[in-house]
């Protein structure tokens, strides 16, 4: 494979080849990797009708996952809402069509804002803990005692936190949306001094409960993904302090790929 | 009975363990010592399971535990506890829920029960009193002590201790011996120590087993192993630089 490097020094070869070879190398890669995560989510969901005897560590989770980042989601659903009844205001104006902003902000905000927005919020506030924790978990032996304990790590460290990663994402996802629903109307009204009757009369007239769940659906996939491939990342976690590290910023990462990823392919499904 | 039959392992090419025999008798202390890399947490990583060998097998009571489902494996494990070599003490949890943690999952106990079980070995170990606090508040020898309590607690058959000793003071590496030699007379488990600790490995060995270059290359009661005329464990057994013992 790597012949043409030893007798042939083209620089000319090295130029054609080099792209080829890592493209090569990271399709392989990145097949491989599914290939795994594939499986570590075939191994964990196998435990789930078992786990729904129990349900522990679930409520935790859905407290983590839900409760405590409701300041970040409120904060990001209010700002996006405010920015593009502003932004919608600009286009709006020059046709005529004010009365639009409020079924713009509503429809963005509910069919892809509230969701991805939200997903990557948690993925970045809760996706991180997740790989961290089980990184951590991981290089201190503790899921080896997990294990040598009879306690199968993915029954009691992934289910829960998939689960309510799945639950809790769609009902985040609506308070996004509804809160920067609440934001464009603040803007629309004291800000652009424009009639209040008018954004919440559109909106109701121009969304459809189909925009609704299949915002929803999408936020349960996001709920998946990112807590799939966070708590995967976790127990794929070697070398120390510094592989913990390294490890949840690729968590991170992917997650966050792989959620706008699913977006386009959900949104070009759903819609 | 534990029966290491043939054990071989490689890690990126190289040779950890290299056709390995031994067998760790019932109720007995056998103590492996070796270097430091040589491969025995490696070994014992392999008694439980934790790691699968290239070639050779684990025989436990006469199973061959690398051919078991995950469940099966599950059952054998239920009779282990293991002692980490840091503690692997689950940080989330006090020391009171690390202890009481294998009752909660593998017994249907009322609190009371586990209450009376989980203060009572800890009054074994000589932690009474300890168990509200969390792991990062406890010393390295107590989280070890923690680490003891927490493989009693469910009376194993086998403990599988990994350096239980190393990084702890004179003092205390002799208390947690003495807590390894009285547990095991109130408790009578099949026990299997690693350690590089000499005079503790005699202390506290029914047996004292050399692993060295991926294999036992001695194994006898502690008189027999100190007479040893292996040049190789004369020389780990006196310290000296001088020797077979390449650096
Ligand atoms: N998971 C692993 N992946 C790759 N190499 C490993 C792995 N575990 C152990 N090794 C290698 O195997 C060798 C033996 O390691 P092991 O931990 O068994 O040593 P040890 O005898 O327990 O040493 P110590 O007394 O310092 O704990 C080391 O060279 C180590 O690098
Ligand atoms: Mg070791």
């Amino acid at each position: 494979m790597s012949n043409w490097k030893s007798h042939n020094s083209g620089f000319m070869n090295n130029i054609i080849l080099v792209p080829f070879e890592k493209t090569g190398k990271f399709a392989l890669y990145t097949v491989d990797e599914l290939g795994s995560i594939a499986i570590y989510m075939w191994e964990s969901l196998i435990s789930i009708p078992e786990y729904f005897i129990n349900f522990e560590n679930l409520i935790d989770q859905i407290i983590f996952i839900g409760m405590d980042s409701f300041y970040v989601v409120g904060l990001t659903g209010l700002f996006t809402g405010m920015v593009l009844s502003l932004q919608a205001y600009y286009a709006a104006k020059i046709v005529g069509v004010t009365y639009m902003i409020g079924p713009t902000v509503a429809l963005s905000m509910v069919r892809e804002l509230g969701p991805v927005l939200t997903a990557l919020m948690i993925t970045a506030r809760c996706g991180s803990s997740m790989a961290s924790e089980i990184g951590t978990m991981k290089v201190t032996e503790q899921i080896d005692a997990l294990e040598v304990m009879a306690v199968d790590p993915y029954y009691f460290l992934s289910v829960p936190r998939i689960l309510a990663a799945m639950a809790m994402l769609p009902v985040m996802a609506v308070l996004c949306s509804l809160i920067g629903i609440i934001g464009g109307y603040v803007v629309y009204v004291y800000f652009l001094g424009l009639n209040h009757v008018t954004y919440i009369e559109k909106i109701y007239q121009y969304i459809k409960l189909s925009d609704i769940y299949n915002g929803l659906l999408k936020s349960v996939f996001f709920g998946a993904i990112l807590a799939v491939i966070s708590t995967f990342k976790g127990f794929q976690t070697t070398g120390g302090a510094k592989g913990v590290g390294r490890f949840t910023t690729q968590a991170v990462v992917l997650s966050s790929v792989y959620i706008l990823f699913a977006d386009y392919l959900l949104t070009s499904i759903l819609f | 009975m534990i029966i290491l039959e043939g054990l071989s392992k490689s890690f990126n090419g190289v040779k950890v363990l290299d056709n390995l025999n031994i067998e760790f008798g019932d109720k007995q202390i056998t103590v492996v010592i070796g270097r430091s890399g040589g491969g025995k947490s490696v070994m014992l990583k392999h008694i439980i399971g934790l790691m699968k060998p290239d070639s050779g097998k684990v025989l436990i009571g006469g199973i061959d535990i690398n051919a078991l489902k995950k469940k099966e494996l599950n059952e054998i494990r239920k009779k282990f506890g293991m002692v980490f070599q840091d503690g692997a003490l689950l940080d989330s949890l006090t020391v009171f829920e690390n202890t009481a943690f294998p009752l909660r999952r593998h017994l249907k106990l009322s609190e009371k029960e586990i209450k009376d079980r989980v203060f009572s070995v800890l009054e074994d170990v000589g932690l009474k009193g300890q168990d509200k606090k969390m792991p990062s508040e406890i010393s390295g020898g107590m989280r070890k002590r923690v680490g003891v309590a927490r493989a009693l607690i469910l009376n194993p058959e086998i403990m599988l201790f990994d350096e239980p000793t190393t990084g702890l003071d004179p003092v205390m590496s002799d208390v947690i011996n003495n807590l390894i030699i009285s547990m095991h007379n109130k408790f009578k488990f099949t026990g299997i120590i690693i350690s590089h600790d000499i005079s503790g490995a005699f202390k506290t060995g029914d047996i004292i087993a050399m692993l060295y270059d991926g294999r036992i290359i001695e194994s006898g009661a502690p008189e027999e192993f100190r007479n040893s005329a292996n040049p190789v464990v004369k020389q780990f057994i006196t310290g000296s630089m001088e020797g077979p013992i390449l650096i």
